[in-house]
């Protein structure tokens, strides 16, 4: 009796929760009539974003969220993501975006749709100053970590050489500590990434090896979202144009914005 | 917008799903038998007060079970190396899950033996039995068997608990559903296969250390 009556609720459960995807309208009027949007960003990922000395969120994509919501006239809710978890708060409608130094592949594109690019961001590998790798091939039984699912551990996983251990971890932030306490030899990181820790910290310095992958960071936007798509577009050309993108990256990445971009 | 369920998506990863729950079990056993070794230890110094191993048994087991177990994972994995003791990401895990288990067992297996009635000690004292024959043979197994459920229940509460060792990039279930569910994006398929190998996983444990209890403790074990 018992086991039936769980069956049930199991049933029900399942029922339920294949039909939350349904009540979902347009993102865009929803966010407009609503008066927030809600924008998934870093939480632990300097120079994107990161806990200031003041314990507020700072960083570029924090700005950038902050600039697509005055854009958009609405407040801005930021919620916290790790890499691994910032696109299923996407697809499951528990933000609207995703501004999270979010890259681009095949996988992604198959269940989020993307805008035009924000900001550059090559990944490259790294290690110690006098280890001796120049390609994928001399990786060849090392052991690099990597943060799980992001877009170098794609890149990274296609290659490495197959006697090459990679190491996965949540975060990057468990990645670089990973680097920094000797766990593993080399690392896969963002190289604005791999700068801002040579600055903050002397414990094992980071010296960049050879690229994995050169591509820039989109917002992300909910599949078949166009006319929320086209509203982000068209605040990042307008920013572009304006410069205040370009401010933007003087203030977090020291450099200014790319010409090609 | 409909969801289309793909589970085939998942199973494209059998063999990733597949080492995580061999590894998995393989935490969870090591861990248990050395947990539950360190426990009995750690029990009989506490309720026999054997010094000094009665004091340092007391400083463990209160460290340990007022601390989150990822705090002590991590502390395993990231911070022992600054002090040049470095353990690999299995090393750290077995390490972290029989230390927190050895705690808790501590203090579970005590109860069992400081229950065991005076009387009962005294009798095999006049039978001239010498105080490691009275452990071994009067006081262990009863005391064993009174706490048996809340062994077991403390065993399976770690299993589900070394799921936090994906944290530290050890290879185990956990770890396997968030890679999967990062490369496949099908967040529900995974978890919900993940959940239900689990549950089976939990169920299964229960039942073989309930069994084993009946089998070396007797009827009592229950």
């Amino acid at each position: 009796m018992q086991k039936r009556q769980f069956l049930k609720t199991l049933l029900a459960a399942t029922v339920l929760a294949s039909g939350l995807g349904l009540a979902h309208a347009d993102t865009l009027s929803n966010v407009e009539k609503s008066g927030v949007v809600r924008i998934a960003i870093p939480q632990d990922f300097p120079p994107f974003g990161s806990l200031g000395g003041d314990l507020k969120l700072q960083g570029y994509d924090i700005d950038m969220a902050n600039l697509i919501a005055h854009e958009l006239k609405v407040k801005v809710e930021l919620i916290p993501v790790t890499s691994t978890n910032r696109i299923p708060y996407l697809t499951t409608g528990k933000a609207d975006l995703v501004i999270s130094s979010l890259g681009k592949n095949a996988e992604r594109e198959k269940v989020i749709d993307f805008s035009a690019p924000y900001v550059p961001f090559v990944k490259s590998v790294f290690g110690p100053e006098d280890a001796r790798i120049a390609q994928p091939a001399d990786l060849a039984g090392k052991v690099v970590g990597v943060t799980r699912g992001s877009t170098e551990d794609l890149a990274l996983t296609k290659l490495a050489p197959a006697s090459t251990v990679i190491k996965r971890f949540e975060d990057n932030n468990a990645t670089i500590s990973s680097y920094l306490t000797g766990q593993v030899q080399l690392v896969t990181l963002g190289n604005i990434v791999a700068n801002s820790v040579n600055a903050m910290t002397k414990l094992r310095r980071l010296s960049a090896k050879f690229p994995v992958e050169d591509t820039p960071c989109y917002v992300g936007v909910a599949k078949g979202e166009a006319a929320m798509q086209a509203k982000v577009n068209e605040i990042i050309a307008k920013a572009k144009k304006d410069g205040r993108l370009s401010q933007m990256s003087l203030r977090w990445l020291q450099v200014p914005l790319p010409a090609n971009l | 917008m409909s969801y289309q369920f793909d589970f085939v998506a998942v199973f494209d990863y059998s063999s990733v799903l597949l080492a995580g729950t061999a590894h998995t079990l393989l935490l969870t056993t090591v861990g248990a038998v050395a947990g539950l070794g360190i426990g009995i230890l750690g029990a009989v110094s506490r309720a026999w007060q054997i010094k000094p191993f009665d004091r340092i048994f007391a400083v463990y087991v209160e460290l340990i079970r007022n601390t989150p177990f990822l705090i002590q994972l991590f502390f395993i994995y990231f911070g022992l190396p600054s002090l040049g003791f470095r353990l690999d990401e299995w090393q750290a895990a077995i390490l972290a899950v029989i230390i927190n288990l050895g705690a808790y067992t501590t203090e579970i297996v005590r109860a069992g033996i400081e229950a065991t009635p005076r009387g009962q000690i005294e009798a095999a004292e006049s039978l001239a039995m010498t105080r490691p024959q009275i452990f071994r043979h009067v006081v262990l197994p009863p005391a064993l068997a009174k706490v048996w459920p809340a062994i077991c229940s403390q065993m399976v509460i770690v299993m589900l608990g070394t799921s936090v060792c994906s944290q530290i990039a050890a290879e185990e279930l956990t770890f396997a559903a968030n890679f999967i569910q990062s490369r496949n994006f099908r967040a529900f398929e995974t978890y919900f296969i993940v959940t239900v190998i689990y549950f089976v996983l939990a169920v299964a444990v229960r039942q073989l250390l309930t069994q084993a209890g009946l089998r070396l403790l007797g009827r009592r074990a229950r």
